[in-house]
């Protein structure tokens, strides 16, 4: 066995293609995953208790399930029906990449809502009921209280979601999509290079980890800023 | 089950899936333990070695490391044995590349779990061990693993649920799994979304039951509890 440096230096630009894929699943399907995510939340996080079982089916299949059966139930299950295949929505579902994107908001979603419940249960109870003690309603509390303060304290979590969601985003590779995986494998079954250009693959999906890990601690630094907050000090006080 | 004739496809696939899951636990368990080991050891090379698998590994997806292990693991096995003087073709079956893939991403994040929890155990229980005359080795095994158990459960538990929901991956490199019966049954009857629900819903039925039994085994493991019950 060679190690042949050279098939990845000349496939490289094919792999980079994968990068912008890759990118656009995670970042697209995480922030549809959590626009819906944030209702779920809410109402998981209900006083309600029929408001608070609903999403629960929802959020149990999908995160019960491997997301590769998730994947195919949509992209080929779709084409079992009928009525499927003659309505509005059939260009949008035979499309792989659509696919890709409904699964992966639907996955993302369901674990992303129950780590918000989490942290909106999380909030310390003498904030909510100084919200209270303002005057404010339920709807203002939520929106200036709660999620203002969920966000901050879920950050970390979705942080390592938002990576778990990056390495899923592989899985796209089967059904025809050329994401960074997706890529590697054409490009192996016309080189029969596995290991130098898996090698190649991995090392980007390091590198995207390594920067979004980056990214997710200064958002975090900004959002909890108080945590860090120091009286200034004047001098001769 | 019938399923159109299918359910046994189905229920054979479901083993293997089973087979595959428990196979990986166990190797992974032991890389986790010896990495974990490692994290902490006093040897720098040790630690680095550790903290560069538990990197690399956490950060590539899973169906990455199949894909990698099953087409480039058979390329790598010859180089080896070529050294030895044997020069046939050495091919890696689905399950073997499978369980080695499986185990070795469990094994990384097993690490940081194992590594938590030997952590959490108070420094003086090393002390009054020692104080008694225990070396490092059997206080290792006697006093500080049975607790690790304990504190190591519930993050081992969430672990095993992944590790189950990843084996559906090994069905991308041809191994007979509940994932792949579901795609063979799908070729011959034009059902897609029976199927792949049919496995959906087995799967379902797996994870519960590991969740049961990482419940079960958790109250087994902790004294308090099981006193209350009693």
């Amino acid at each position: 066995m060679n190690w042949n440096w050279s098939v990845i230096y000349e496939y490289m630009p094919r792999l980079i293609d994968g990068v912008w894929v890759t990118l656009e699943l995670v970042f697209l399907s995480g922030l549809l995953g959590l626009i819906l995510a944030v209702p779920l939340a809410l109402m998981r996080a209900s006083h309600n208790r029929w408001l608070r079982m609903l999403p629960f089916g929802y959020i149990f299949f999908f995160r019960g399930t491997p997301l590769l059966v998730q994947i195919f139930l949509i992209y080929y299950g779709a084409s079992q029906f009928d009525a499927i295949k003659e309505s509005a929505l059939w260009p949008i579902l035979k499309e792989p990449y659509w696919c890709a994107i409904i699964a992966f908001t639907l996955n993302t979603a369901a674990y992303t809502a129950e780590l918000i419940r989490g942290a909106i249960q999380a909030i310390p109870k003498g904030e909510l009921e100084a919200a209270d003690a303002f005057g404010m309603s339920r709807p203002m509390k939520i929106r200036r209280i709660v999620l203002p303060r969920a966000f901050g304290i879920v950050l970390p979590a979705y942080g390592n979601e938002l990576i778990l969601m990056l390495k899923s985003s592989s899985l796209a590779s089967t059904i025809t999509l050329l994401d960074i995986t997706g890529a590697a494998r054409t490009i192996i079954a016309r080189t029969y290079t596995p290991l130098e250009i898996f090698f190649a693959a991995g090392m980007l999906y390091l590198l995207i980890t390594a920067i979004m890990i980056g990214c997710f601690r200064l958002i975090e630094h900004r959002l909890n800023r108080y945590q860090h907050y120091k009286v200034p000090t004047e001098p001769g006080r | 089950m019938d399923l159109l004739g299918f359910g046994d496809l189905l229920l054979s696939g479901t083993w293997v899936t089973i087979k595959l899951a428990l196979t990986s636990l166990v190797f992974g368990l032991a890389f986790g333990l010896i990495g974990a080991s490692a994290k902490l050891s006093s040897f720098w090379p040790a630690r680095m070695l550790a903290t560069a698998y538990t990197t690399l590994v956490r950060g590539i997806p899973e169906l990455l490391l199949v894909l990698t292990i099953y087409f480039g693991g058979s390329m790598m096995l010859m180089a080896v044995a070529e050294k030895f003087g044997y020069t046939e073709y050495i091919e890696i079956s689905a399950f073997a590349a499978g369980v080695a893939a499986l185990s070795i991403a469990f094994g990384a994040y097993s690490t940081e779990v194992f590594r938590g929890a030997i952590q959490a155990i108070p420094k003086g229980q090393w002390e009054s061990a020692q104080a008694l005359g225990m070396t490092r080795g059997k206080t290792f095994f006697r006093i500080i693993l049975p607790q690790v158990w304990r504190l190591a459960l519930p993050g081992l538990g969430n672990l095993f649920q992944v590790l189950l929901k990843d084996t559906a991956l090994v069905s991308v490199v041809g191994l007979n799994d509940l994932m792949r019966q579901a795609y063979v049954a799908t070729g011959s009857t034009k059902q897609p979304f029976t199927f792949y629900m049919a496995a959906a819903i087995i799967y379902l039925g797996l994870t519960v039951l590991a969740t049961l039994t990482t419940t079960w085994l958790e109250r087994a493991a902790d004294p308090a509890a099981r006193g209350a019950r009693a």
